[in-house]
């Protein structure tokens, strides 16, 4: 299946924008691309294996989180995958 | 250093006066020159975030608007689908500050999480735009993560043919 890589990822996958990975579920698409990417999985998981809170995961339109299954959710070869980083911030307090 | 097409810059300051008192928020899209499709850091100081297009985004703090923003994911993927569509790249985002300094705060730092990319900052008094200022988030993660200031070239007329060329690239 494609996995679409956000800008500041693209360093870790020698550029490429879209790269293709096989798998059966989320979890193992993702144990597939780390390992033909293996720099790009501290910046996706906490050294406890856990995808960072500010990283999002969509499978086509739906965000892993949501799903019943999450991570275990099944995947084929004609989904998409796009991993997309959160945007956020604000002045948050006055001066 | 960051270019941007004089619409494209006018258009975003608009926005943050057509949303006062509440933040506004957007997407840039174009290249980024020194790090296309070659893996080299995208964050060098040599590297330009050339923006070719910008997209409003929602802010969907309704709870706190006046100062905070966040684009939704889906939002975003959605906008992360276009730019592949245009052949082009989300170089950066734009947020405003209603009634606050064009600098980042700590919570624009604390949710900063695209290296390489153009954070832009407008401030807005009163509901009029008043400074607009760029920062490029260095570094190689989460650790070593900075804010850098960032030169803005505004282009007065936009270089079709240069636009033309980034495209070409874009979709091969």
């Amino acid at each position: 299946m494609n996995i679409h890589i956000p800008t500041p990822l693209r360093a870790y996958t020698g550029g490429l924008e879209t790269v293709s990975v096989t798998g059966t579920t989320v979890s193992s698409v993702f144990q597939q691309l780390t390992v033909q990417y293996p720099e790009l999985k501290p910046h996706l998981f906490t050294p406890e294996g856990k995808l960072r809170s500010f990283v999002n995961v969509y499978l086509n339109d739906d965000d892993i989180r949501y799903l019943p299954n999450k991570e275990e959710t099944p995947a084929t070869d004609t989904d998409e995958l796009t991993i997309i980083p959160s945007i956020a911030g604000g002045t948050s307090c006055r001066l | 250093m960051l270019r941007i097409h004089y619409a494209d810059y006018e258009a975003l300051r608009a926005h943050g006066e057509e949303t006062y008192p509440n933040e506004c928020c957007g997407v840039l899209l174009g290249k980024n020159i020194a790090g296309e499709g070659d893996g080299a850091p995208v964050n060098s100081a040599a590297a330009v975030n050339y923006v070719q297009q910008i997209v409003r985004a929602g802010n969907t703090r309704t709870d706190s608007a006046h100062n905070r923003y966040h684009i939704a994911p889906q939002e975003l993927v959605k906008i992360q689908r276009q730019a592949r569509g245009l052949g082009l790249d989300i170089v950066g985002f734009y947020h405003s500050h209603p009634d606050h300094p064009a600098q980042w705060s700590k919570t624009d730092f604390a949710e900063a999480h695209w290296l390489g990319c153009s954070y832009i900052i407008t401030s807005v008094e009163q509901g009029k735009a008043i400074l607009t200022n760029s920062f490029l988030l260095s570094g190689t993660g989460e650790d070593d993560k900075n804010f850098e200031d960032q030169a803005i070239q505004i282009d007065i007329a936009p270089n079709v043919a240069e636009a033309a060329a980034l495209n070409q690239k874009g979709q091969a």
